[in-house]
């Protein structure tokens, strides 16, 4: 059952939108829908990647952050580059938390930030001879790389500088691979674009590397892990359930990921896709030159777990079905255990989501698996066929929105009044301020992993030690306690 | 004329994928289904049609083929 009926939710989504002038009101009402699940396709009730309005404050970010950061930033054994000016790689540097073994600077440098640092001159005389300076001294102080990759930012497309022709020259003298990706920010209207433009430069310049090369000793269990950015271990607790089932894992794409594991991916039998938006482009092209079947899954919280786990095996012969079973039989008391600790303490609280390209959708059912109910979700930069994936997920009349605006999410927070919001940092300080729990989602705030049984034990604590901190009852200071009562009615009335 | 990835579903039903424009769309009937003739005009299940020039055979899927917005 939804906090609000149909009407209600409907008429929530009018009053917020009152504020807006007549065109951006037009324009916005198309991002904001209420559930149907009986609609097979989401074109018909939300439209979703479209460009931001100007002056609204959106929660997007760019090509670049979706190339760098998303899809190349992980591998780990190779060096990004992040070419232009210096803040857009120092800035986001490390925060993602995509986990990696391996020493630092010596062979791995997933951490580390490489920059051309443009300047003035570099811009107007061009940056090509920079970059070919700056490739020379990597190699000197980092030999240990296995392929350096070039990511452009927003002014390498606009001086025109030739990084292609760069990359080739270079390549051919040091004899590693060095990959050119044209994903400067201005591309597109969100980080997705940048997916897409990351995932044609792993086709073009990587994937077909050992192609007629067959002495990698293959089995017909192999499979890939694609879309697993091992925020906070994630990708292990993941591996560990498809290696006990009897699966062998041969790249993870590209969370702890190296570059010769992507090079391998096209001799696998099978490609598991847990982030769709961002990497669904290369499964598609391996379907189509490799003939490697791929499908989605979801390895958050057990019922999801299992479902997915007996998906997969389906895919494979008797043994591989067995091992799924016994899998999920070998975690089912430790699950147990932590559903009888939490849901007691978590049953009936309602969750509002606001996340990137996977997660508004996927981490349903761990909740769900908590007693807890997702009122309202929505996506940074999804497309259509993200959202048609959702309806299903999402109860009757609860909220959708797509690129909601920072205004848009406070209004359906003060009136859905969930008791907890799942978001990014940028959210977490207005929210936590208005005194409602808040987790990150994207980063799990400093804490996962949250895939898989291991996974599911900690998010069902961490969720609970959010809604159930004693801090939130000390948000308002204690002279003002007896002023708010009122004050609390006088917000519910204004909102 | 958009580049469209035809493939196979979980159902067995045929996929009309076009990244470019987010479409993801079933197609609900295709004019010719022959071992000699695969083809001609579609319809996929949001209503849209387009046209295939026919092949000589199936093809193997999944498959990337241009295809026409049929008048
Ligand atoms: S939009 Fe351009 S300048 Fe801004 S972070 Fe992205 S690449 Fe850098």
């Amino acid at each position: 059952m939804a906090a609000l009926t149909r009407e209600e939710t409907e008429a929530l989504i009018q009053e917020v939108l009152e504020v807006y002038p007549d065109k951006a009101k037009k324009d916005r009402a198309k991002h904001l829908a209420v559930n149907d699940p009986s609609v097979e396709k989401s074109s018909k009730c939300i439209t979703s990647n479209r460009k931001s309005l100007p002056g609204v404050m959106t929660i997007r970010g760019c090509a670049y952050a979706g190339s760098k950061g998303v899809v190349w930033g992980p591998i780990k054994d190779m060096i990004h580059i992040s070419h232009g000016p210096v803040g857009c790689g120092q800035y986001s540097r490390a925060g993602r938390r995509n986990y990696y073994v391996g020493t630092t600077g010596i062979n791995t440098f997933g951490t580390m930030n490489f920059t051309s640092d443009f300047q003035e001159k570099d811009i107007v005389f061009g940056g090509d001879k920079k970059l070919t300076k700056l490739i020379g001294e990597i190699e000197t102080l980092f030999p240990l790389n296995k392929g350096i990759s070039v990511q452009s930012e927003c002014p390498i497309g606009l001086i025109g500088d030739d990084i292609e022709a760069v990359s080739k020259k270079v390549a051919a003298e040091i004899k590693k691979p060095i990959v050119p990706v044209r994903c400067e920010g201005f591309r597109g209207v969100s980080q997705s674009l940048g997916h897409h433009i990351a995932n044609d430069a792993v086709r073009d310049w990587v994937l077909g590397n050992r192609d007629g090369d067959s002495s990698f000793q293959s089995t017909p269990y192999d499979v890939a892990v694609i879309g697993d950015y091992n925020i906070g271990g994630d990708a292990w607790a993941s591996r560990t359930l498809l290696e006990e089932m009897g699966l062998r894992v041969v790249a993870q794409w590209s969370g702890d990921g190296t570059i010769s594991e992507i090079e391998l991916t096209p001799k696998v039998k099978l490609n598991l896709i847990h982030c769709y938006r961002s990497m669904n482009y290369i499964a598609r092209h391996m379907e189509e030159k490799y003939a490697i079947p791929w499908m989605e899954y979801n390895f958050f919280g057990p019922t999801k777990i299992a479902e997915s786990l007996r998906k997969i095996a389906a895919h494979f012969d008797e043994t591989i079905q067995a091992g799924a079973e016994k899998v999920i039989a070998r975690y089912t008391a430790e699950y147990e255990a932590v559903i009888a600790k939490y849901k007691p303490r978590l049953q009936g609280k309602k969750v509002m989501l606001y996340i990137g390209g996977l997660r508004p959708r996927h981490v349903i059912g761990a909740y769900e698996d908590l007693g807890m109910e997702v009122v309202g979700t929505g996506y940074e930069f999804a497309h259509n066929d993200d959202y048609d994936r959702t309806i299903k997920e999402m109860g009757n009349a609860t909220l959708l929105y797509d690129d909601v605006t920072g205004y848009e999410f406070e209004e359906f927070v003060k009136r859905m009044k969930p008791d907890l919001i799942g978001s990014g940092i940028k959210e977490k300080y207005i929210f936590q301020k208005l005194g409602v729990p808040f987790r990150q989602m994207h980063s799990w705030d400093y804490s996962g992993p949250y895939h898989g049984y291991d996974g599911f034990a900690i998010f069902a604590r961490d969720m609970d030690m959010t809604i159930n901190n004693p801090c939130w009852k000390q948000i308002t200071a204690p002279w003002k306690k007896a002023a708010s009562a009122e004050g609390a009615q006088r917000v519910a009335a204004s909102a | 004329m958009p580049e469209v990835m035809f493939r196979k579903g979980d159902n067995d039903q045929l996929i009309f994928y076009v990244a470019k424009k987010d479409l993801e769309e079933t197609v609900v009937s295709l004019e010719f289904q022959q071992p000699d003739k695969w083809g001609g005009e579609m319809v996929l299940s949001d209503g849209q049609r387009y046209y295939l020039a026919p092949l000589d055979a199936p093809p193997k899927l999944p498959i990337t083929l241009r295809v026409k917005r049929a008048e």
